[in-house]
């Protein structure tokens, strides 16, 4: 029999596969997927964390189960089959958001239909886990769902809390007394323009910091 | 990538097709019965809101078992139809039946202080999709107790104001009929004149919203004109 051997669980390439789409390979602001739901379940912080850990959910479970089928899906209909992956994963979070978290389902209404057309979705079956085993493509799933959760999650907290003056529903501003000395929330920040301009001003940030995400000419 | 017959590529989508199927269906199957109960606790929560009581997921079926203390369908001449549940009917569905068959679901409240509240449910158009809500009205059957009012997908910040406080409180001691004759409630642009009972504020930025909404209000109410003029006290 041929001895394999066994990579360790997390090794140095799978860390990488869980960081890198954190900062310099992050599907939102370098990859620039995913931007439609970035900019519209930011508006309040609750429904972006919960819009986070759905698309985890269903990058992993699909990432897993179109690794583990990755042998026996036919060339020819490989898109099909992954999109039913999808919408299979998407369909079962909807109806458990429904049955356990009805208010956040409320908010997110069709957003997490959604999550079918999510370009990272496909982009990360069709471009990793049909060519790797289950355990990486899971990694590479929890990272690049990580890279866009933690994107949604900043802007949804700036956006809040400078268009309601609130953090995860708390009214901050309020408390802090600020209203009295004139201040006044951006309604501005409510508006979907603003989480592209947020975006962009992540971006920014990221590319000023790291060079080596510049487009040369 | 392995070439695969095409034998192989049909049974390879029946199984798929077939598993996922029966996944779904199981899954939606055992779901639904907590699925349903939200969607009752949360008629129930906007029925109560619209009589200004406020109540969460914890004590709604108990506050509405309080205060709801007869409900009832009528048609549009303002008799009793028997054997209908009002709180079931579905008004998107009547709506399209022609006016005479439609069933016109009324709630009867008690509120804190002992009035009587006649409660109206609503369902309209908004600028993305549906909007309704519930009215209540006072003793007189003219004067509006409370409002409140939820859509589906109207733009946050811009129409989906509509079920925000502020918004709702303007519907406060409004009346819908001057000398007997029925006004409805109107939404105006530009602001409503200071002291008219019959106006209230449009959202700016949501003039779509606030069309639906004013006809919504007219046209679900007027069908209880011949009940809410025959009951008046």
């Amino acid at each position: 029999m041929e001895k394999v051997e066994k990579e360790p669980l997390l090794s140095a390439k799978n860390i990488k596969l869980l960081k890198n789409p954190l900062g310099q390979d992050n599907p939102i602001t370098v990859q620039v997927l995913g931007i439609c739901s970035a900019l519209a379940v930011t508006v309040k912080m609750k429904p972006a964390i919960v819009m986070a850990i759905s698309v985890m959910v269903v990058l992993a479970v699909s990432n897993v189960v179109i690794a583990a089928l990755r042998k026996s899906i036919p060339g020819r209909i490989r898109i099909i089959v992954q999109l039913v992956v999808i919408a299979t994963m998407v369909i079962l979070v909807d109806q458990f958001l429904k049955a356990f978290a009805f208010d956040v389902s409320k908010q997110l209404s069709v957003f997490v239909g959604l999550i079918i057309t999510n370009c990272i979705i496909m982009g990360r079956l069709e471009a990793f886990a049909m060519a790797n085993k289950p355990w990486p493509s899971f990694l590479d799933g929890l990272g690049n769902a990580w890279g866009y959760g933690w994107i949604l999650i900043a802007v949804s907290f700036f956006r809040e809390f400078l268009g309601t003056g609130s953090i995860m529903g708390f009214p901050v501003m309020e408390k802090l007394g600020v209203y009295n000395f004139g201040y006044e929330d951006n309604g501005m920040m409510i508006l979907p323009p603003m989480a592209l301009i947020t975006v962009g001003i992540i971006i920014w940030v990221q590319r000023a910091r790291n060079k080596s995400l510049i487009e040369t000419k | 990538m392995k070439d695969f017959s095409n034998r192989y590529i049909m049974v390879f989508s029946v199984v798929m097709v077939v598993s996922v199927a029966i996944l779904l269906s199981l899954t939606a199957l055992l779901l639904q019965p907590r699925q349903e109960k939200n969607v009752e606790v949360e008629k129930k929560i906007q029925i109560l809101s619209s009589m200004n009581v406020s109540s969460d997921r914890s004590n709604a079926v108990e506050l509405y078992d309080r205060h709801i203390i007869e409900s009832f369908v009528i048609n549009t001449e303002g008799n009793r139809v028997e054997g209908v549940d009002a709180f079931t009917v579905t008004l998107r569905a009547e709506q399209r039946k022609p006016l005479a068959e439609q069933s016109l679901p009324m709630f009867i409240a008690v509120a804190d202080n002992g009035d009587t509240l006649h409660i109206i449910p609503l369902e309209g158009k908004g600028l993305w999709g549906p909007i309704w809500g519930y009215v209540s009205l006072k003793k007189d059957l003219s004067t509006i107790a409370g409002v409140t009012f939820d859509h589906k997908a109207e733009t946050p910040g811009l129409g989906a104001e509509i079920n925000t406080t502020p918004f709702e409180i303007q519907f406060h001691d409004k009346t819908i009929f001057e000398n007997g004759n029925f006004v409805s409630v109107k939404v105006v642009k530009g602001g409503a004149r200071p002291g008219n009972p019959h106006e209230v504020d449009a959202i700016s930025g949501g003039t779509i919203t606030s069309n639906g909404l004013q006809a919504m209000v007219h046209d679900g109410l007027i069908k209880y004109e011949k009940y809410l003029s025959q009951n008046r006290k």
